[in-house]
């Protein structure tokens, strides 16, 4: 660990006693979000909140600064923040704590700052709303968190407006704004999930210093175990509202005591050192992408000579960082941004470039399953009418047949038969993203393109939906186009792979060959961006990047 | 007690007693109407008494038999109109919103175009021109009450058509018809139904308007909004104006009671927050 940390003094900056937050309704009292859940949090300290949605992270973050969202309230429970409990306090009192006393970074720094000021003034406004310094004061305090948090040019960052720094600089201007004010606690709510891969080891690193050399206590949400070892002291594991698990960061990620917690670290282990899937060269022909180029209403390329071919039985995974075109890839292929030059040719027939001229039955072959399952189905269908209408619509069959066919497909996916009358709003997550699986298959598909199918999906949830595609695909036969920025899911079900930079591919083959020396440069730098969970990681990488620099 | 599978709130009960009752006395209005419609049965302004419930307008009509008579008029119309104004309302705003590029240029610079008259004169123009018949009025009012409609149903589907539902019905090579009634209506229905009650109130007014200029209803023929006007300005004196602006009042009191019900049980069958 590093020697310049500031010692870690026994001074308590938090405790939290027995919280309980429920919701209450209209209707009586609604679902217990948080359930008996207790911590210290000492100066210097940084405790990792883990668990899946719903867990109750940002609740517990939120409620630290005796905040509930609407509907829930606190109903038991002490919070005492440098000695004072909290919810003693009258609002005034408490507004004079956050934000000054407690600082709070959101998951998207894009959605959290206002697009009609400068980052100087929200930077500097808490300080001088709440009186602490004057605007000249707070931006000398402002420059110097930027030049701590390696921003490009300090001095002038926070002249430019949000829209004009990319995303990982907002999200470290966040952490200026909630620092400029000299906190004695931070909470980071999923400050680097937004985040692409290769800048959230930059994040990471530049929380990581700011915590140390200031010496705040912290609270750190998040669902990726590899992340908050990097960071944390502490973890504590959450499920359904509760406290499952809490220790000591390397305990808890080595030698793990409850089973939930095993069973996370045993997810993640699995999914760093799976084997690769054998590329298999006997399938024939399905797909050929040959020179494609496209652009949205400008002359700046979006996708440009993109040359790729699948087979029947390929699972191809598309990785790259946001804005590389992956998703981009995918519109053209199935005609919703018309190709500008090249063509497509699928089954050995060129496919129009444009959706409207294809026919019924080149739409068939070619089907879709979308990353947000919350809206990728319509909310007032039944999984019958949702299931079932590719069924009537490409065979017209009779209502009988398509019930048959609708309750065949829900064997098929692992869900009982009696959802047939359900919504979508009656599901989970994975749930609802099977029902997208099953609503693909039901078109008899030669090529499905997963969108990001697991990346809204809780880790342990998609690990059973990357087995139920894979095992499909076994029974089926289909091709997958997997669209990912998750590298860990491409190693264990894609056996080609095509990196994509600024819609170019750059490297395109059989996984176990592009993901092995020699690397293209971005290949090599993604796949280092991935976070492990050895606590050493973060600075391995970013000695290594030193290097390379 | 339940409607359409859902239970009835107390105010949802109520709203439908209000209707119940608007809607028998439209249809019973011959039978139980104590006097005719039209004729002059006392003094002007003469007093509630025994025979004249509500006591006797501006020519000495009996109010409480031209209340009853009203509703036929003013439901049936409003309801019409109403209905009228959303079925090109939101056929255009949704096809405006799927189809986009020039449908939705040409439909929204018509819109604006609407827009930029004033209601009342553009409907005087019409009426005055083409007649002030029954069926002209329906058409002329609905149409224009079509124009917020269509802006309404165009901005909610603006919303849903961008959703990946929608997408994988187009991708699927879904028309134009299906992706409007079974993916996009079902999702919108919400403000819809709640700009139905406020429109079909809307209705009455404007209405009551033309008939104070002389284009709407044509007198003898009662509605509660020529009702009002007509025995407004002695208000002070003898308050029979009261009456029929209280039918109205009630009336979407009723109508809008049962549409938050219906919005509620809309919202509530899919988890969100009412």
């Amino acid at each position: 660990m590093n020697d310049n940390r500031p010692k870690q003094t026994d001074r308590q900056v938090l405790r939290v006693d027995n919280l309980r937050i429920e919701v209450k309704t209209d209707a009586g009292p609604g679902p217990v979000l948080v359930d008996d859940v207790s911590f210290t949090l000492c100066k210097g300290e940084v405790l990792g909140l883990i668990g899946e949605s719903g867990a109750g992270k940002s609740t517990i973050g939120l409620a630290s600064m005796v905040y509930t969202r609407s509907g829930c309230y606190i109903t038991g429970g002490k919070i005492v923040f440098l000695d004072n409990d909290l919810r003693e306090l009258n609002s005034d009192q408490r507004r004079n704590t956050r934000g000054v006393k407690i600082a709070y970074i959101a998951q998207s720094a894009a959605a959290s700052f206002n697009p009609a000021l400068t980052i100087y003034e929200q930077v500097c406004e808490v300080a001088v709303r709440h009186g602490l310094m004057n605007f000249a004061d707070a931006k000398r305090e402002a420059i110097k968190l930027f030049r701590e948090l390696e921003l490009p040019n300090p001095d002038t960052f926070g002249d430019r407006y949000p829209h004009q720094v990319s995303g990982g600089q907002l999200q470290r201007a966040m952490a200026a704004m909630a620092m400029v004010a000299k906190p004695d606690l931070l909470i980071f709510d999923e400050p680097t999930t937004a985040l692409d891969v290769t800048t959230q080891v930059e994040v990471l690193a530049s929380f990581r210093k700011l915590i140390r050399e200031h010496g705040t206590a912290a609270l750190y949400i998040t669902h990726d175990l590899a992340v908050v070892a990097q960071i944390a002291d502490r973890i504590m594991v959450l499920r359904h509202g509760k406290m499952v698990e809490l220790g000591d960061a390397t305990q808890i990620l080595q030698h793990p005591t409850q089973e939930y917690t095993q069973k996370l670290v045993a997810e993640r282990v699995a999914a760093s050192t799976h084997e690769f899937v054998e590329s298999d060269e006997s399938g024939e022909a399905l797909l050929k992408i040959d020179r494609v180029s496209a652009s949205y209403r400008t002359l700046v390329k979006v996708i440009n000579g993109v040359t790729l071919d699948i087979r029947r039985g390929d699972t191809v995974a598309v990785v790259g960082e946001s804005g590389s075109g992956k998703s981009t890839l995918a519109r053209i292929l199935v005609g919703l941004l018309p190709r500008e030059e090249g063509d497509i040719r699928f089954a050995g027939e060129s496919l129009p470039p444009r959706l409207k001229d294809r026919s019924k039955d080149q739409l068939r072959r070619i089907q879709m399953i979308y990353q947000m399952p919350d809206v990728a189905l319509n909310p007032q269908q039944t999984l019958l009418e949702i299931i079932g209408r590719p069924v009537s619509f490409y065979f017209n069959k009779s209502g009988d047949q398509v019930r048959q066919r609708v309750t065949e497909l829900l064997r098929q996916i692992d869900l009982p038969e009696s959802f047939i009358t359900r919504r979508p709003g009656e599901l989970s997550g994975g749930q609802k993203q099977r029902v997208s699986i099953a609503r693909a298959l039901a078109a008899e598909p030669e090529l499905i393109i997963c969108d990001e199918v697991t990346s809204a999906l809780d880790p342990l949830v998609a690990e059973e939906i990357l087995r139920l595609l894979k095992r499909l695909q076994d029974e089926l036969g289909v091709a997958y186009m997997f669209i990912t920025h998750d590298l860990g899911t491409v190693k264990r079900i894609a056996n080609k792979v095509a990196v994509m930079l600024k819609g170019q591919l750059v490297a395109f083959g059989p996984t176990p060959k592009v993901f092995a020396p020699p690397f293209h440069p971005y290949t090599e730098l993604l796949l280092s961006s991935v976070p492990e969970m050895r606590a050493d990681w973060l600075d391995e990488v970013l000695a290594k990047r030193r290097q390379l620099v | 007690m339940r409607l359409f599978g859902h239970k009835l709130t107390a105010s949802a009960q109520i709203g439908l007693v209000i209707i119940a009752i608007n809607v028998v006395a439209a249809i019973l209005a011959p039978i139980i109407a104590p006097y005719p419609e039209a004729d002059i049965v006392g003094t002007a302004w003469g007093p509630p008494s025994a025979e004249h419930w509500f006591g006797l307008d501006n020519l000495g009509r009996d109010v409480f038999s031209r209340i009853l008579y009203g509703a036929r008029m003013t439901i049936g119309l409003g309801l019409l109109i109403t209905l009228l104004a959303f079925v090109l309302g939101t056929i255009g705003g949704f096809a405006a919103a799927v189809l986009g590029r020039w449908v939705d240029t040409v439909l929204s610079r018509l819109a604006d175009l609407m827009l930029s008259m004033p209601t009342l004169i553009f409907a005087l123009v019409v009426l005055s021109v083409m007649g002030t018949d029954i069926p002209v009025l329906i058409i002329t009012v609905g149409l224009l009450y079509s124009v917020p409609v269509f802006r309404l149903a165009r901005a909610v589907a603006m919303n849903i058509a961008v959703l990946e539902y929608v997408e994988a019905a187009k991708l699927r090579g879904e028309g134009l018809w299906w992706i409007i009634r079974r993916e996009i209506l079902p999702n919108a229905l919400p403000p819809l139904v709640a700009e139905f009650g406020l429109r079909f109130c809307f209705t009455f007014l404007f209405i009551a308007a033309l008939s104070f200029l002389g284009l709407g209803i044509q007198p003898p023929q009662a509605d509660w909004g020529s009702m009002v006007k007509e025995t407004g300005q002695m208000i002070a004196l003898r308050p029979i104006a009261l009456y029929p602006a209280g039918a109205i009042a009630l009336l979407t009191i009723g109508v809008n009671l049962v549409v938050d019900w219906l919005l509620a049980i809309h919202s509530r069958g899919h988890g969100e927050e009412v």
